[in-house]
Protein backbone atom coordinates (compact mmCIF):
# COMPACT_ATOMS: atom_id res chain seq x y z
CA UNK A 1 0.00 0.00 0.00
CA UNK A 2 2.70 2.45 0.93
CA UNK A 3 4.86 1.44 -1.92
CA UNK A 4 2.12 2.38 -4.29
CA UNK A 5 1.59 5.75 -2.34
CA UNK A 6 4.82 6.31 -2.62
CA UNK A 7 5.10 6.06 -6.42
CA UNK A 8 1.83 7.70 -7.10
CA UNK A 9 2.63 10.41 -5.41
CA UNK A 10 5.40 10.84 -8.10
CA UNK A 11 2.52 11.90 -10.21
CA UNK A 12 2.79 8.31 -11.99
CA UNK A 13 -0.33 5.95 -12.62
CA UNK A 14 -0.86 2.78 -10.53
CA UNK A 15 -2.61 -0.25 -10.62
CA UNK A 16 -2.97 -3.33 -8.27
CA UNK A 17 -2.41 -7.14 -9.04
CA UNK A 18 -3.32 -9.32 -6.54
CA UNK A 19 -2.78 -13.47 -6.90
CA UNK A 20 -5.18 -15.69 -5.97
CA UNK A 21 -3.66 -18.89 -4.58
CA UNK A 22 -5.94 -20.75 -2.81
CA UNK A 23 -4.40 -20.11 0.51
CA UNK A 24 -4.50 -16.57 0.38
CA UNK A 25 -5.65 -15.27 4.16
CA UNK A 26 -9.34 -13.77 2.96
CA UNK A 27 -12.53 -13.42 3.75
CA UNK A 28 -14.05 -15.68 3.58
CA UNK A 29 -12.85 -17.50 6.83
CA UNK A 30 -14.06 -15.33 8.79
CA UNK A 31 -17.93 -15.58 6.57
CA UNK A 32 -17.41 -18.95 7.72
CA UNK A 33 -16.80 -18.98 11.40
CA UNK A 34 -19.47 -17.35 13.27
CA UNK A 35 -17.30 -16.03 15.98
CA UNK A 36 -15.39 -13.84 13.19
CA UNK A 37 -18.49 -12.02 11.95
CA UNK A 38 -18.23 -8.57 13.46
CA UNK A 39 -14.80 -8.47 11.89
CA UNK A 40 -15.59 -6.80 8.47
CA UNK A 41 -15.91 -9.22 5.72
CA UNK A 42 -13.79 -6.93 3.27
CA UNK A 43 -11.57 -8.19 0.89
CA UNK A 44 -8.38 -6.36 1.89
CA UNK A 45 -6.71 -6.20 -1.65
CA UNK A 46 -9.56 -4.78 -2.94
CA UNK A 47 -10.41 -2.40 0.19
CA UNK A 48 -6.37 -0.84 -0.15
CA UNK A 49 -6.81 -0.26 -4.12
CA UNK A 50 -10.28 1.87 -3.31
CA UNK A 51 -8.38 4.01 -0.51
CA UNK A 52 -5.27 4.23 -2.76
CA UNK A 53 -8.07 4.96 -5.89
CA UNK A 54 -6.19 2.64 -7.95
CA UNK A 55 -7.70 -0.67 -9.96
CA UNK A 56 -6.42 -3.72 -8.74
CA UNK A 57 -6.60 -6.70 -11.00
CA UNK A 58 -7.35 -9.95 -9.20
CA UNK A 59 -5.48 -13.07 -10.39
CA UNK A 60 -6.20 -16.58 -10.44
CA UNK A 61 -3.30 -18.24 -10.19
CA UNK A 62 -4.31 -21.46 -8.16
CA UNK A 63 -3.67 -24.17 -11.27
CA UNK A 64 0.36 -22.47 -11.87
CA UNK A 65 0.58 -22.30 -7.71
CA UNK A 66 0.70 -25.97 -7.24
CA UNK A 67 3.77 -26.02 -8.40
CA UNK A 68 5.25 -23.48 -6.40
CA UNK A 69 3.90 -24.80 -3.48
CA UNK A 70 4.75 -29.02 -4.30
CA UNK A 71 8.61 -27.93 -5.49
CA UNK A 72 9.81 -25.17 -4.25
CA UNK A 73 13.41 -24.93 -5.50
CA UNK A 74 14.36 -22.35 -2.77
CA UNK A 75 12.71 -24.54 0.24
CA UNK A 76 10.39 -24.35 3.03
CA UNK A 77 9.79 -21.01 5.53
CA UNK A 78 9.33 -22.00 9.16
CA UNK A 79 6.33 -23.92 8.51
CA UNK A 80 5.29 -25.16 4.54
CA UNK A 81 5.53 -21.54 3.08
CA UNK A 82 7.50 -21.12 0.20
CA UNK A 83 7.87 -17.28 0.47
CA UNK A 84 11.08 -17.35 -1.90
CA UNK A 85 9.76 -19.07 -4.82
CA UNK A 86 6.40 -17.19 -4.16
CA UNK A 87 7.47 -13.96 -4.65
CA UNK A 88 9.70 -15.19 -7.82
CA UNK A 89 6.57 -16.60 -9.10
CA UNK A 90 4.51 -13.48 -8.03
CA UNK A 91 7.18 -11.04 -9.84
CA UNK A 92 7.09 -13.31 -13.01
CA UNK A 93 3.52 -13.38 -13.43
CA UNK A 94 3.46 -9.54 -12.52
CA UNK A 95 6.08 -9.08 -15.15
CA UNK A 96 3.92 -11.22 -18.13
CA UNK A 97 1.05 -8.90 -16.74
CA UNK A 98 2.96 -5.47 -17.53
CA UNK A 99 3.93 -6.63 -21.03
CA UNK A 100 0.54 -7.31 -21.81
CA UNK A 101 -0.98 -4.74 -20.69
CA UNK A 102 1.82 -2.09 -21.62
CA UNK A 103 2.79 -0.81 -18.37
CA UNK A 104 6.43 -0.03 -17.60
CA UNK A 105 7.55 -1.23 -14.97
CA UNK A 106 6.81 -3.33 -11.57
CA UNK A 107 6.59 -1.89 -7.89
CA UNK A 108 6.72 -4.34 -4.58
CA UNK A 109 6.44 -3.26 -1.02
CA UNK A 110 9.48 -5.16 0.00
CA UNK A 111 11.80 -4.09 2.64
CA UNK A 112 15.60 -5.54 2.97
CA UNK A 113 15.34 -7.26 6.46
CA UNK A 114 11.34 -7.09 6.92
CA UNK A 115 10.87 -11.08 6.24
CA UNK A 116 13.80 -13.34 8.04
CA UNK A 117 14.13 -15.69 4.55
CA UNK A 118 12.14 -13.73 1.04
CA UNK A 119 13.08 -10.26 2.18
CA UNK A 120 17.33 -10.49 3.22
CA UNK A 121 19.56 -8.50 1.23
CA UNK A 122 20.89 -11.18 -0.88
CA UNK A 123 17.46 -12.93 -1.53
CA UNK A 124 15.88 -9.50 -2.92
CA UNK A 125 17.71 -9.74 -5.90
CA UNK A 126 17.26 -13.13 -6.19
CA UNK A 127 13.50 -12.50 -6.78
CA UNK A 128 14.41 -9.74 -9.30
CA UNK A 129 16.69 -12.07 -11.14
CA UNK A 130 14.57 -15.54 -11.53
CA UNK A 131 11.34 -13.58 -11.93
CA UNK A 132 12.74 -12.41 -15.30
CA UNK A 133 11.79 -8.68 -14.19
CA UNK A 134 15.37 -7.78 -13.66
CA UNK A 135 15.75 -3.92 -12.88
CA UNK A 136 12.12 -3.25 -14.25
CA UNK A 137 11.38 -4.34 -10.45
CA UNK A 138 11.14 -1.10 -8.10
CA UNK A 139 11.10 -1.53 -4.10
CA UNK A 140 10.23 2.00 -3.34
CA UNK A 141 10.48 1.61 0.11
CA UNK A 142 14.13 0.40 0.42
CA UNK A 143 15.61 1.54 -2.78
CA UNK A 144 17.69 3.76 -1.83
CA UNK A 145 19.58 1.15 -0.29
CA UNK A 146 19.81 -1.31 -3.75
CA UNK A 147 21.36 -0.16 -6.65
CA UNK A 148 19.48 2.18 -8.70
CA UNK A 149 16.76 0.18 -11.10
CA UNK A 150 16.06 1.37 -14.95
CA UNK A 151 13.42 3.39 -13.59
CA UNK A 152 15.40 5.46 -11.51
CA UNK A 153 18.38 5.60 -13.98
CA UNK A 154 15.82 6.71 -16.67
CA UNK A 155 13.92 9.48 -14.80
CA UNK A 156 11.03 7.74 -14.95
CA UNK A 157 10.87 7.75 -10.99
CA UNK A 158 13.26 10.21 -8.77
CA UNK A 159 15.14 8.43 -6.49
CA UNK A 160 15.59 11.22 -4.02
CA UNK A 161 12.01 10.48 -3.00
CA UNK A 162 12.26 6.86 -2.72
CA UNK A 163 12.97 5.63 0.59
CA UNK A 164 15.63 3.58 2.79
CA UNK A 165 14.03 1.41 5.10
CA UNK A 166 15.12 -1.75 6.21
CA UNK A 167 15.02 -4.03 9.38
CA UNK A 168 12.56 -5.57 10.80
CA UNK A 169 11.05 -2.45 12.76
CA UNK A 170 7.46 -1.22 11.20
CA UNK A 171 8.04 2.53 12.81
CA UNK A 172 9.06 4.04 9.44
CA UNK A 173 6.56 2.43 7.92
CA UNK A 174 3.86 3.62 10.56
CA UNK A 175 5.14 7.33 10.09
CA UNK A 176 4.85 7.81 6.52
CA UNK A 177 1.68 6.36 6.70
CA UNK A 178 0.73 9.19 9.02
CA UNK A 179 2.17 11.14 6.48
CA UNK A 180 -0.08 10.20 3.96
CA UNK A 181 -3.05 10.44 6.33
CA UNK A 182 -3.35 6.72 5.72
CA UNK A 183 -5.09 5.43 9.46
CA UNK A 184 -6.40 2.21 9.43
CA UNK A 185 -2.67 1.04 7.89
CA UNK A 186 -2.10 -2.41 9.33
CA UNK A 187 -0.20 -5.20 7.14
CA UNK A 188 -0.05 -8.92 8.39
CA UNK A 189 3.36 -9.33 10.20
CA UNK A 190 2.95 -12.64 10.23
CA UNK A 191 2.64 -13.09 6.13
CA UNK A 192 0.10 -13.01 3.76
CA UNK A 193 -1.30 -16.79 3.44
CA UNK A 194 -2.05 -19.92 5.51
CA UNK A 195 1.00 -21.35 4.59
CA UNK A 196 2.90 -19.70 7.38
CA UNK A 197 0.54 -20.97 9.59
CA UNK A 198 1.89 -24.00 11.58
CA UNK A 199 -1.55 -25.55 12.08
CA UNK A 200 -2.56 -25.21 8.43
CA UNK A 201 0.83 -26.49 7.90
CA UNK A 202 0.83 -29.64 9.61
CA UNK A 203 -3.16 -30.44 8.10
CA UNK A 204 -1.75 -30.14 4.42
CA UNK A 205 1.66 -32.07 5.51
CA UNK A 206 -1.12 -34.85 7.53
CA UNK A 207 -2.97 -34.69 3.45
CA UNK A 208 0.08 -34.90 1.35
CA UNK A 209 1.52 -37.90 3.53
CA UNK A 210 -1.82 -39.85 4.12
CA UNK A 211 -2.44 -39.37 0.20
CA UNK A 212 0.96 -40.37 -0.84
CA UNK A 213 1.55 -37.43 -3.15
CA UNK A 214 1.81 -33.29 -2.92
CA UNK A 215 -0.88 -33.51 -5.40
CA UNK A 216 -3.98 -31.14 -3.74
CA UNK A 217 -7.40 -29.51 -5.19
CA UNK A 218 -8.75 -26.15 -4.14
CA UNK A 219 -11.55 -27.64 -2.52
CA UNK A 220 -8.55 -29.74 -0.58
CA UNK A 221 -7.17 -26.82 0.78
CA UNK A 222 -9.95 -24.88 1.69
CA UNK A 223 -11.25 -27.75 3.70
CA UNK A 224 -8.35 -27.59 5.57
CA UNK A 225 -9.02 -24.18 6.59
CA UNK A 226 -12.46 -25.73 8.44
CA UNK A 227 -13.21 -27.36 11.16
CA UNK A 228 -11.37 -29.95 13.79
CA UNK A 229 -9.24 -32.38 12.02
CA UNK A 230 -9.28 -35.55 13.18
CA UNK A 231 -7.55 -38.91 11.98
CA UNK A 232 -7.48 -42.16 13.94
CA UNK A 233 -5.52 -43.95 11.47
CA UNK A 234 -3.94 -43.60 8.61
CA UNK A 235 -7.25 -44.32 6.10
CA UNK A 236 -9.07 -41.91 7.21
CA UNK A 237 -9.35 -38.62 9.01
CA UNK A 238 -13.03 -36.99 9.99
CA UNK A 239 -13.65 -33.22 9.51
CA UNK A 240 -15.90 -32.17 12.14
CA UNK A 241 -17.53 -28.76 12.57
CA UNK A 242 -17.12 -26.81 15.14
CA UNK A 243 -20.15 -24.42 15.16
CA UNK A 244 -23.57 -23.17 12.78
CA UNK A 245 -20.91 -21.49 10.61
CA UNK A 246 -18.56 -23.88 9.65
CA UNK A 247 -21.53 -26.48 9.64
CA UNK A 248 -22.98 -24.44 6.60
CA UNK A 249 -19.43 -24.42 4.89
CA UNK A 250 -19.17 -28.22 5.38
CA UNK A 251 -22.93 -28.81 4.15
CA UNK A 252 -21.67 -27.99 0.76
CA UNK A 253 -19.72 -30.68 0.68
CA UNK A 254 -21.39 -33.63 1.83
CA UNK A 255 -22.15 -35.21 -1.37
CA UNK A 256 -18.56 -35.76 -1.89
CA UNK A 257 -17.96 -37.47 1.75
CA UNK A 258 -19.62 -40.15 4.01
CA UNK A 259 -20.87 -37.92 6.52
CA UNK A 260 -22.35 -38.04 9.85
CA UNK A 261 -24.60 -36.43 12.20
CA UNK A 262 -26.08 -36.46 15.16
CA UNK A 263 -29.79 -37.18 15.27
CA UNK A 264 -30.76 -37.66 18.41
CA UNK A 265 -29.03 -34.33 20.08
CA UNK A 266 -28.11 -30.95 18.24
CA UNK A 267 -23.93 -31.92 17.00
CA UNK A 268 -21.95 -30.90 14.40
CA UNK A 269 -21.78 -31.85 10.64
CA UNK A 270 -18.99 -34.60 10.16
CA UNK A 271 -17.42 -35.33 6.90
CA UNK A 272 -15.04 -38.50 6.79
CA UNK A 273 -12.33 -38.58 4.47
CA UNK A 274 -10.68 -41.60 3.20
CA UNK A 275 -11.71 -45.49 2.93
CA UNK A 276 -12.63 -45.89 6.53
CA UNK A 277 -14.13 -49.83 7.35
CA UNK A 278 -17.20 -50.95 9.55
CA UNK A 279 -15.73 -50.51 12.52
CA UNK A 280 -13.57 -47.11 11.95
CA UNK A 281 -17.71 -45.79 10.68
CA UNK A 282 -18.40 -46.45 14.27
CA UNK A 283 -15.68 -44.76 16.03
CA UNK A 284 -16.52 -41.81 13.92
CA UNK A 285 -19.84 -41.95 15.10
CA UNK A 286 -18.26 -41.85 18.56
CA UNK A 287 -16.58 -39.55 17.82
CA UNK A 288 -19.40 -37.12 16.24
CA UNK A 289 -21.60 -37.90 19.50
CA UNK A 290 -18.64 -36.84 21.28
CA UNK A 291 -18.94 -33.36 19.81
CA UNK A 292 -22.50 -33.08 20.26
CA UNK A 293 -24.71 -31.82 23.01
CA UNK A 294 -25.35 -35.45 24.05
CA UNK A 295 -21.62 -35.73 24.60
CA UNK A 296 -22.48 -36.74 28.25
CA UNK A 297 -25.92 -39.02 27.34
CA UNK A 298 -25.17 -43.07 27.71
CA UNK A 299 -26.16 -43.20 24.10
CA UNK A 300 -26.73 -40.74 20.95
CA UNK A 301 -28.28 -41.94 17.87
CA UNK A 302 -26.05 -40.80 14.68
CA UNK A 303 -27.58 -40.79 11.05
CA UNK A 304 -24.51 -42.11 8.63
CA UNK A 305 -24.79 -41.23 4.78
CA UNK A 306 -22.69 -42.86 2.61
CA UNK A 307 -21.79 -41.24 -0.50
CA UNK A 308 -24.34 -43.51 -2.80
CA UNK A 309 -26.89 -45.68 -0.99
CA UNK A 310 -29.19 -44.98 2.13
CA UNK A 311 -28.90 -43.47 5.51
CA UNK A 312 -28.86 -45.53 8.48
CA UNK A 313 -28.47 -45.17 12.02
CA UNK A 314 -26.38 -46.33 14.22
CA UNK A 315 -26.96 -45.58 17.91
CA UNK A 316 -23.42 -45.53 19.91
CA UNK A 317 -22.11 -43.64 23.39
CA UNK A 318 -19.80 -40.99 23.25
CA UNK A 319 -16.42 -41.56 22.78
CA UNK A 320 -14.96 -40.53 26.11
CA UNK A 321 -12.55 -37.63 25.90
CA UNK A 322 -9.84 -39.72 27.61
CA UNK A 323 -10.08 -42.33 24.58
CA UNK A 324 -9.41 -39.59 21.84
CA UNK A 325 -5.58 -39.02 21.69
CA UNK A 326 -3.90 -35.86 21.22
CA UNK A 327 -1.99 -37.49 18.55
CA UNK A 328 -5.07 -37.92 16.34
CA UNK A 329 -5.89 -34.56 16.38
CA UNK A 330 -3.80 -32.75 12.89
CA UNK B 1 -29.94 -4.42 -24.45
CA UNK B 2 -29.97 -8.56 -23.17
CA UNK B 3 -28.48 -8.94 -19.43
CA UNK B 4 -26.28 -11.57 -19.16
CA UNK B 5 -25.98 -14.05 -16.34
CA UNK B 6 -23.18 -15.32 -14.48
CA UNK B 7 -23.27 -18.43 -11.88
CA UNK B 8 -20.67 -18.09 -8.99
CA UNK B 9 -22.67 -19.95 -6.51
CA UNK B 10 -20.51 -22.23 -4.50
CA UNK B 11 -17.41 -20.14 -4.56
CA UNK B 12 -15.88 -18.39 -2.09
CA UNK B 13 -14.60 -15.13 -2.45
CA UNK B 14 -12.00 -13.88 -4.53
CA UNK B 15 -13.26 -16.18 -6.99
CA UNK B 16 -17.11 -14.43 -7.40
CA UNK B 17 -14.93 -11.37 -7.97
CA UNK B 18 -12.54 -13.02 -9.93
CA UNK B 19 -15.41 -14.35 -12.69
CA UNK B 20 -16.69 -10.91 -12.75
CA UNK B 21 -13.80 -9.26 -13.53
CA UNK B 22 -13.46 -11.87 -16.89
CA UNK B 23 -17.07 -11.54 -17.29
CA UNK B 24 -16.76 -8.28 -18.01
CA UNK B 25 -13.76 -8.17 -19.91
CA UNK B 26 -15.64 -9.51 -22.91
CA UNK B 27 -18.98 -7.12 -22.41
CA UNK B 28 -19.21 -4.06 -23.59
CA UNK B 29 -19.99 -0.58 -21.74
CA UNK B 30 -23.64 -0.60 -20.88
CA UNK B 31 -24.11 -4.34 -21.06
CA UNK B 32 -26.12 -5.82 -18.27
CA UNK B 33 -24.46 -8.42 -15.79
CA UNK B 34 -26.46 -10.37 -13.34
CA UNK B 35 -24.16 -12.26 -11.30
CA UNK B 36 -25.38 -15.38 -8.51
CA UNK B 37 -23.84 -16.37 -6.25
CA UNK B 38 -23.61 -17.67 -2.75
CA UNK B 39 -20.69 -16.02 -0.75
CA UNK B 40 -21.89 -13.17 1.58
CA UNK B 41 -18.73 -12.00 1.04
CA UNK B 42 -19.12 -10.98 -2.58
CA UNK B 43 -22.37 -8.56 -1.10
CA UNK B 44 -18.96 -6.18 -0.06
CA UNK B 45 -16.47 -7.67 -2.71
CA UNK B 46 -18.21 -6.94 -5.66
CA UNK B 47 -19.90 -3.87 -5.54
CA UNK B 48 -15.97 -2.68 -4.21
CA UNK B 49 -14.60 -4.12 -7.08
CA UNK B 50 -17.24 -2.08 -9.78
CA UNK B 51 -16.53 1.44 -7.37
CA UNK B 52 -12.78 0.76 -8.24
CA UNK B 53 -13.01 -0.17 -12.32
CA UNK B 54 -16.34 2.46 -12.74
CA UNK B 55 -19.07 -0.49 -13.23
CA UNK B 56 -22.36 0.91 -11.45
CA UNK B 57 -24.24 -1.51 -9.37
CA UNK B 58 -27.87 -1.31 -9.98
CA UNK B 59 -29.10 -3.88 -7.67
CA UNK B 60 -28.09 -6.38 -4.89
CA UNK B 61 -31.11 -9.14 -3.93
CA UNK B 62 -30.43 -11.42 -1.22
CA UNK B 63 -32.82 -14.03 -0.64
CA UNK B 64 -31.59 -16.88 2.32
CA UNK B 65 -28.31 -17.92 0.91
CA UNK B 66 -28.38 -16.89 -2.82
CA UNK B 67 -27.23 -13.31 -3.89
CA UNK B 68 -28.05 -12.02 -7.35
CA UNK B 69 -26.01 -8.49 -8.28
CA UNK B 70 -26.83 -6.72 -11.12
CA UNK B 71 -24.32 -4.39 -12.64
CA UNK B 72 -23.98 -2.31 -15.44
CA UNK B 73 -20.62 -2.41 -17.25
CA UNK B 74 -18.65 1.13 -17.46
CA UNK B 75 -16.78 2.73 -20.39
CA UNK B 76 -13.76 1.99 -20.60
S1 LIG C 1 3.33 -15.76 3.11
FE1 LIG C 1 3.17 -14.56 1.22
S2 LIG C 1 5.15 -14.85 0.21
FE2 LIG C 1 4.97 -16.45 1.75
S3 LIG C 1 4.10 -18.19 0.67
FE3 LIG C 1 2.39 -17.07 1.56
S4 LIG C 1 1.71 -15.67 -0.07
FE4 LIG C 1 3.76 -16.38 -0.61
Amino acid sequence: MLAAKVIQEQGIHVEGINFYTGFCVEGHTHAIRRKDRARPKRNNALWVAEQLGIRLHIVDVIEEYKQVLTDPKHGYGANLNPCLDCKIFMVRKAYEWIREHGFDFIITGEVIGQRPKSQRADTLPVVAKESGAGDLLLRPLCAKNLPPTRPEREGWVDREKLYDFSGRTRKPQMALAARFGIRDYAQPAGGCCFLTDPQYSRKLADLWQARGTRAYELDDILLLKVGRHIRPAPHFKLIVGREEGENNFLEGYRKRFLHLRTRSHPGPLVLVDGTPGEADIELAARIAARYSQGRTAPEVEVEVVPREGEPRRLRVPPLPPHELPESWVI
Amino acid sequence: MNAHDLDARHLLCPLPVIRTQDAVKNLAPGAILRVHCTDPGAIHDIPAWCRIHGHEVLDIQQEGRDIRITLRVGSD
